[in-house]
This record gives C-alpha cells, structure tokens and sequence, in this order.
C-alpha cells in the first residue's frame, strides 16, 4: 500500500533522514520507532507531504506521490494524526471533524462518518460544541484521532499518540488503535513508547539517527537483545 | 446632572457606537488577513480610499447612490486583494530576504502608490457625494411627545451602522457554516493541520486578502456619504484599523468587533467633551494603554474568561 523508497530528507542544509525505505502493507500496522531526533516524525511529514524529499519515491496504491500537493493526499486515503495532535484549538469539537471531511467522498457522508466517531468516542458526542482547546489531552488526542477518521482513510498515520499523557489515557488510545486496525484499516505509527508499540505491531522499523538500523516483526524486536537494552531499559 | 447634560452624553455615546460599527467592519477586515497571513496589511486605509473614489465616480458621473455603489466596489476590492495576494505579496513570500518582515514593509509601498495614484487622478481635493438625505435625521420627541430627553438619529449614519451589522453577521455566517469560511479559520489557527486536511492554503491566502479588501471597501461606500474624500485619507484609516486590530487582539473577529466599538465610543465622547481635534490623541492613548495593560486585547480577555482562568 505505502512504498518508501530511499528518500533523503533535509530542512535547509542540514539532512536529517539518510536514505530510508520501508513499505506497509494493507491491513498491517507498521510501527517506526527510535529516539528524539532519529527522525520519525520527518518520515511521517514527508509521507503526508508537509515536507519534500531531496532524493527517493514515496508511493501509495501503486501511485508515485511526488507531483501530489500535500493537501490532495488526504483525498488519496491517507491521514495523519500529527504529533502534539494540532487541532484547531479555538473551533468546536465538531467543527474539527468536520475539518477532516473536506473533500470527495469523505464530505459527502460526513454526518455518518461522524455518528461512527462519536459511537468510538461517546465523550466527544458529550462535548461537541466545547472549543477543542478547552479539552483534556486525552480528550484531545481522541479529536484528532477521529479528525483522522472523519476521511474515511486507507491509511491511518499516528505520530506519537500517547506523548504527555498520564498511563491509562495511553492504554486507551492503544485499545482504539486496536480497535481500528480489527475495522481493516492500516495503521503506521510512530512511537517512543516502544513496549506498547511493539506489542500491536505487526512489523516494526528500528530508527537511528536518521537511518534504519533494524527491522522485523515485533515480536522478533522485543526481544532482540539491543532494542531490549536501547529502548525497553532491560 | 440636568436633562440638556445628559441629552449630550447620551447623543454622544449613540453616535459613538454609530462610529463603532463602522470602524468595526475596518478592523474586521484588516484583523482576518491578519488572522491567516499573520502580517498587518498597512495599504488597509489606502484599499479604503480606492473603493470611496470608485463610489464617489460612480455617484458624480451616473448619479448611482453611494451605497447601491457598494454592489460595484466590493467585488472591485476583492479582486484588487486578490491581486495584491497573488502577484505581489506570494512572490514576496517566497524569496529569504534580510528584513523577516518585508511582506508588511511591501503593502506600505502598496498603498504609497495607491494614495498616489488617486492623487494623480483625482488631485488632492476634498471630496463629497451630496447625497439628499444627508442631513436627514430622526427625533426621538417626534415618537415620544414627553420624552424627557430629545436625540436624533441621523438617517445615513444609521442607515451605514445597519449594514455594517448586516455584513458582519454574513460574515460570522461565512466563517461558522460553510466549509470555505471553516478552512479559513482552520489556515489561521495551525497551517500545517490544515493543509494535512486537504485545505489549499495558498489558495485560502488570497481569498481571505480578498474577503478582507472587500470589507473595508464596503467600509468605504457606507463612510462616503457622511464624509469626505482626499487621496491621503487612507493612512488615517489604516491606523484606526491598525489600532482596533491591536485592540481586539491579533485575529479575533470578535475583537475586532469590540475594539471597533470602544474606538468609536472614546473617540466621540472626546470629541464631546474636550474637542473634536483630540480625537487622535484618544486614539493613541488607548493604543499604548492596550499595549501596556492587555498585551494580548480584548481577545484574551475573552479566552481567560472561557477557559475558567
């Protein structure tokens, strides 16, 4: 579905992604993870566009994604659930899904599409006409998880859904992450909490400094003995 | 306080919210561009001007009222916005350059040549377009026979405020109901989530320099008829609307809205009371005491207040 393929990215002169590839197929959830600065959530603004590589393909559904303006590739069937979440703090709750449904299909069964987010989401049916700023992280983690959701996406991209918020807020969003993957979506995540990641993965990518270092199954990397000592603290 | 004193404080603040209405659909104007370019467009007043001329043509040469005029030079505005936007401001944009604010530095050149251009044309005359109803005004003692108070209301200032309140209100509609006016307030509040949204910023960009232009020439038309025209009177209002924007807080609608009404009030109660050329001075004074006391405007007011802080 998702085809990377030795991309290299830099902001300004300073390259930060050193010629990654990975793929992800459809129905899998894929995990990158790393520390801060390996450049995960480079990879996954260069996926959705907000950022060009300087060498490399990105493809999806077969379609080299290079000529496609960032704005279009929502419509393609990807969405990303940004890091820190980047809602539109001073609109409604409602009207940030409505923010997810602008275009295409995705406009046309909006209110549907809406009614399934509220069912995974009831606090949100509760607080639809709250201003998003006004919500608790893990509220607002929800709205952006079904901003996402509101394009009807065929890929689904999380960058750090669990960062600052308190343990069972995170287990939460992992269970609707679960639950959405059961629903046949395909899901790429982005993560530091690397225990929980590793455990809904189906395959992981291992980042460092800009490069992949490892990949394999998340099972497989959970105990492979490095990643046991680099990022589970074992 | 004797029934006369009271009659000139109570004229003084109606006329001080007719103002206000007015100044509000300016700094509306200048406070949505602001909102999703994040710059001050300083040729605001100057667009203003631009617009009072194409109506004050309209009326001398085809008798057209003034305000029928604002059919004419709202869409005339718009796409003058949106040309400014497209081939000046975006290449503008683009290029790194020493000054990080060259984007505002170019619509005061914008506007030096618009104020030069009418002065060309037009000369530096002052201006009017006598409609009849000018002066027309309605009294209070003429519906209340024993009101203990006698106020006017002057027909075109009236008639000026209401659609001012009727353009907002189209405008707060545009902004909460519709997708495109959604975006808008999606491209000022975090451009890089909207654009994941599938909202074409640069396009948004120029409808909103457009949106904006095209409500302050409508400002315009509705001042023209109880003002006066000069080629320089732009900077004036660029200023009023600069203020009321800093006033409001930088990009609230609602601000705007408010600043836009306190300005008219204070500047009519000291014209009242201490003298019309003081006008300015209040101006100012309000202008450094927002900066100084409520850095963030009467937007932040509002947030703290919302959020229970």
């Amino acid at each position: 579905m998702l085809e990377v393929r030795n991309i290299d990215v830099s902001y300004g002169d300073v390259q930060v992604i050193w010629d990654i590839s990975f793929n992800v197929k459809q129905g899998e959830v894929v995990a990158l993870i790393g520390a801060n600065g390996a450049g995960k959530s480079t990879t996954l603004k260069t996926v959705s566009g907000l950022l060009r590589p300087r060498n490399g393909t990105i493809m999806f559904n077969n379609e080299d994604l290079g000529p496609v303006e960032s704005f279009h590739r929502i419509e393609r069937g990807m969405a990303l659930c940004p890091e820190a979440r980047r809602l539109f703090v001073e609109m409604t709750v409602e009207e940030n899904l409505d923010m997810g449904s602008l275009r295409g299909d995705a406009k046309r069964k909006r209110a549907q599409t809406k009614e399934m987010v509220f069912a995974l989401f009831p606090r949100l049916s509760e607080r639809r006409k709250q201003l998003a700023g006004t919500l608790s992280g893990g509220e607002q983690q929800m709205v952006a998880i079904g901003r996402g959701l509101m394009s009807l996406p065929k890929l689904l991209m999380f960058d750090e859904p669990s960062l600052g918020l308190a343990p069972i807020l995170v287990r939460e969003i992992f269970d609707v992450i679960r639950k959405i993957r059961s629903e046949g979506a395909t899901v790429l995540i982005v993560e530091q909490n690397v225990k929980q990641t590793l455990a809904i993965a189906d395959r992981a990518y291992v980042l460092e400094h800009g490069k992949v270092s490892m990949q394999g199954t998340g099972k497989d990397l959970l105990s492979d003995p490095h990643v046991k000592t680099a990022y589970l603290g074992m | 306080m004797s029934s006369i004193q009271l009659e000139v404080l109570l004229q003084t603040l109606i006329s001080g919210i007719l103002l206000g209405g007015l100044y509000a659909l300016i700094g509306i104007g200048m406070t949505i561009i602001m909102g999703v370019m994040k710059i001050i467009n300083l040729a605001h007043g100057e667009l203003m001007m631009v617009a009072m001329y194409i109506a004050y043509v309209l009326f001398s040469a085809f008798h057209i009222d003034p305000y029928l005029s604002i059919l004419v030079a709202a869409p005339a505005l718009f796409l003058l916005g949106v040309a400014i936007q497209k081939f000046l401001i975006n290449p503008v944009l683009r290029v790194e350059a020493i000054i990080p604010e060259n984007q505002v530095i170019l619509t005061v050149g914008i506007g030096m040549v618009l104020a030069n251009l009418a002065t060309i044309i037009f000369q530096s005359d002052y201006r009017q377009t006598p409609v009849p109803y000018a002066t027309k005004a309605w009294y209070l003692r003429d519906y209340w026979k024993d009101s203990p108070v006698d106020i006017s209301l002057s027909l075109p200032w009236t008639v000026s405020f209401t659609v001012a309140l009727l353009i907002t209100a189209g405008l707060w509609f545009f902004l909460t109901r519709t997708d495109t006016g959604k975006s808008i307030r999606a491209t000022a509040q975090d451009l890089d989530a909207a654009q994941l949204m599938g909202v074409n910023v640069q396009r948004m960009r120029v409808i909103t320099f457009g949106i904006g232009s095209a409500l302050v020439g409508t400002a315009g038309c509705l001042f023209i008829p109880i003002y006066y025209i000069y080629p320089d009177i732009g900077g004036q209002f660029t200023l009023i609307s600069f203020v009321i924007t800093i006033l409001g807080g930088l990009g609230s609608t609602v601000g705007a809205i408010i600043g836009g009404l306190i300005l008219g009030i204070f500047e009519s109660l000291t014209a009242t009371y201490i003298g019309m050329g003081w006008a300015p001075v209040g101006r100012f004074m309000i202008f450094v005491a927002v900066l100084i006391f409520i850095p963030g405007g009467v937007a932040s007011l509002l947030r703290s207040r919302k959020l229970g802080k």
